[in-house]
């Protein structure tokens, strides 16, 4: 009867006449959904997204050419030419197999380590290192630190440092969004050590009573800087799926090195998020691999994947992952399961591609990068009169003074000046 | 014989701050379907200083949003929202609580513009009380004026009366920029006279621009919010002593009109500057700086004085907490040690 239902405004249960505390693992082992094994092989075939071959050869592209421009702007790093670079190595994956699942209006937000969206969808590579040197044909007109890549025009919101404040922040716009009606969705990439900060928490629980039309896309590789996830949280491990039903947000655990079972989640969610105005959270395992370099040199070559060959996936470039954790436990995602290896042997299979076609590739992939590089290394930086622009949308009077009187100095004195590496 | 047609004097009425605030969210919703209200108790409990009153009713869910308890969620949320497509009023309950969403109001829509090379543009209005209010002690009493006016990317604006409520208010909203709107609990209640013309809707008062509230030759009092009316009042005490003030309302916090002091320095050749906020790296502090950087300088016949909240968080005992606001004694005793009168 009526009378004998809790009438709190809070909870809508039963009554319990047992005391029992909810085990925190009562969503234990939520499963990780798959398309591929690590072979490449389809498991099951209703679940293969049969996508046309042009469309799977440029995920495969897409991944292996965001892993030889990482390893040369690591390098370059290194060497000192770049400040600072953030690789994506063993998550490449994560990347392509949302990217192909959204809509190109689709709004994205992202962390830092998500440039395989932004590759996806077409930004030049001459873009990406202009960013990364600073230099005068950046558009973000050399304000940001390296890998901070935005882009209006295929509606990739400029990366920001601070961890997690994208959350709520795609939460607004998809709000927005739905507003305005436009059948758009927005997509929140993070981090599962991101996703310890409160902003984070806020904008699940906002996504929820707003009812946006968002995918939240968790990218759990199991570190973040040196701490691992046992250390990041508590409650089944691999905590931001097992938290999303908590705030009202359906959710899913996927492979992440499975490009298919990202992409059939993606697309799915997606499709939904806008159909039915809710959010959606997405948990993609993964790992960020480490380096190679460390083992000692193989007596004889080893089946060592070349794509990864020499790969160091620090946190960044300010990071040694060597010091937390183990040559062994890195060798065995480069070997064991690499998203890019597993959908190379699922091409393969079908004569989409073999050794010569791998062959070339890799030569010509290489080539673009470097050429690429080479124009950005030649560059000169931004023009200093952009100091002064966009801190508001008009430039105020003081601005415009500082900058006449910057002008006014450097036409008398200009010679002291290095302005030959600046842009007039 | 025909009587002929007598025009009244245009009919100056008296308007709360609260109301004046409320009309300028009114005609702003009203205005632009993208702009829209959202913080904790704007919407059914007509907000929690009674700001907001009716515009839910008004203007329905989709324009008063009422959020959960997390100002970095909203502000976050409204930062976003901003960068899309919509123009968000994002009320902070007060400015102290402000602080739990700092790096949204800071990193992302102060800093956007700029490190998005004019990219994404962020057209957002921070609006709250700011400052003292009435024994609420220290958590719920301090100042930012000197916090948000010290970052580039932000405009921050200080309302007094009903006419700077409303005026500023909407020329935050149609602003395409960030903007923090700092106002007073206590001046919310008060009555000021409102002219017809600042009845209007479309009655807006330019960002970046004080008012010279009242005309003086022997010393310039500047200050913001609630202050200025204390400076009216040393006003009319000095004035029965012979000295005549003139009293400087900022209005704008930043884009600083310094401009406007300096003519008046140069005229009165003496400064005072008041405010409620601590003394150390202070809005009177950054005044006297750029006075003696600029040309006023020269005209300056004494060192300015500052009259600030004393450099305590705020006691809750109420004899305490008014001696450490600035009272009109205060300004009368600044106004003589900077005349040695």
């Amino acid at each position: 009867s009526p009378e004998e239902r809790p009438q709190f405004p809070g909870a809508s249960a039963e009554f319990a006449e047992r005391l029992e505390f909810i085990q925190p693992n009562v969503l234990a082992g939520i499963p990780v959904y798959r398309v591929m094994d690590r072979q490449g092989h389809v498991l099951r075939p209703s679940e293969d997204p049969q996508l046309p071959k042009e469309q799977v050869l440029k995920l495969y592209k897409t991944m292996t050419l965001l892993n030889t421009m990482d390893r040369i702007l690591y390098e370059s790093q290194r060497q000192g030419r770049i400040s600072f670079y953030m690789t994506n190595y063993g998550e490449e994956g994560t990347h392509v197999g949302s990217a192909a699942a959204l809509d190109a209006s689709d709004l994205v937000f992202g962390q830092y380590r998500e440039a395989g969206v932004l590759l996806y969808r077409g930004y030049p590579l001459e873009l990406f290192m202009a960013q990364c040197y600073g230099n005068a044909s950046d558009p973000g007109k050399g304000r940001q630190m390296p890998v901070h890549y935005g882009c209006p025009e295929r509606h990739f919101v400029t990366i920001s440092s601070p961890l997690a404040t994208q959350i709520p922040q795609a939460v607004g716009a998809a709000y927005a969004i739905k507003r305005a009606d436009a059948s758009r969705a927005v997509v929140c990439y993070f981090g599962e050590g991101a996703a310890s900060e409160g902003d984070a928490h806020a904008g699940f629980n906002f996504a929820a009573t707003l009812e946006c039309p968002i995918v939240f896309f968790c990218r759990n590789n199991g570190y973040a800087i040196s701490t691992p996830t046992s250390e990041q949280y508590r409650g089944d491990g691999k905590s931001s799926a097992a938290r999303g039903p908590g705030y009202g947000l359906l959710s899913i655990r996927v492979d992440g090195n499975d490009v298919f079972a990202v992409y059939n989640a993606t697309r799915e969610a997606r499709r939904r998020a806008v159909a039915e105005n809710q959010p959606f959270l997405i948990e993609a395992m993964t790992y960020r691999i480490s380096p190679l370099s460390l083992s000692p040199a193989p007596k004889k070559p080893q089946p060592c994947f070349p794509w990864v060959f020499r790969p160091i996936g620090h946190h960044s470039t300010s990071d040694d992952s060597s010091a937390y954790r183990s040559v062994d436990e890195v060798n065995y995602w480069d070997k064991q399961d690499h998203p890019i290896s597993r959908l190379r042997h699922y091409m393969a299979k079908r004569g989409w591609w073999d050794e010569h076609e791998e062959k070339a590739w890799r030569k010509s992939s290489r080539k673009m990068v470097l050429e690429a590089f080479e124009q950005a290394e030649r560059e000169p930086k931004p023009p200093p009169r952009l100091l002064f622009s966009d801190v508001y949308l008009e430039m105020p009077p003081r601005l415009r003074r500082q900058r006449a009187e910057l002008e006014r100095h450097l036409e008398t004195y200009g010679e002291h000046y290095p302005l030959q590496h600046f842009q007039k | 014989q025909r009587r002929g047609l007598r025009l009244s004097a245009p009919a100056a009425i008296q308007v709360t701050v609260r109301d004046a605030l409320n009309q300028a969210l009114d005609e702003e919703l009203e205005r632009d379907e993208r702009v829209f209200l959202l913080g904790e108790e704007v919407a059914q409990y007509d907000g929690a200083y009674k700001i907001s009153r009716g515009l839910w009713k008004k203007y329905g869910d989709k324009r008063v949003i009422d959020t959960p308890i997390s100002e970095m969620g909203f502000a976050g949320i409204a930062v976003g929202a901003a960068m899309v497509w919509l123009r968000p009023v994002c009320e902070f309950m007060t400015f102290n609580f402000s602080m739990q969403a700092i790096d949204q109001v800071i990193n992302s829509a102060a800093k956007t513009c700029y490190m998005s090379a004019g990219s994404i543009a962020v057209p957002i209005v921070f609006r709250g009380p700011n400052g003292a209010s009435a024994g609420v002690a220290a958590q719920h009493s301090q100042c930012f004026a000197a916090w948000y006016g010290h970052c580039p990317g932000l405009k921050v604006v200080s309302p007094w009366s009903a006419e700077d409520a409303k005026g500023l208010l909407k020329a935050s909203i149609r602003d395409d920029n960030p903007v923090v709107v700092l106002e007073s609990e206590l001046l919310y209640g008060v009555p000021f006279e409102m002219s017809e013309q600042a009845q209007s809707k479309e009655f807006v008062i330019p960002i970046g621009k004080a008012k010279i509230e009242r005309q003086g030759t022997h010393v310039t009092l500047v200050a913001h919010s609630r202050p200025v009316g204390h400076c009216i009042e040393a006003a009319a005490v000095l004035s029965k002593e012979g000295v005549e003030c003139e009293v400087i309302n900022l209005r704008t916090i930043r884009p600083m009109d310094i401009e406007t002091v300096e003519a008046s320095v140069a005229k009165t050749n003496h400064l005072v500057t008041v405010e409620g906020g601590w003394p150390q790296f202070g809005v009177g502090a950054e005044i006297c700086a750029r006075i003696m950087e600029g040309p006023a300088f020269n005209y300056l016949d004494a060192p300015a004085v500052r009259v600030t909240g004393a450099d305590v968080p705020m006691p809750y005992a109420k004899i305490l907490e008014d001696n450490c606001i600035p009272q009109v004694k205060d300004i009368v005793f600044a106004v003589k040690k900077a005349l040695n009168i």
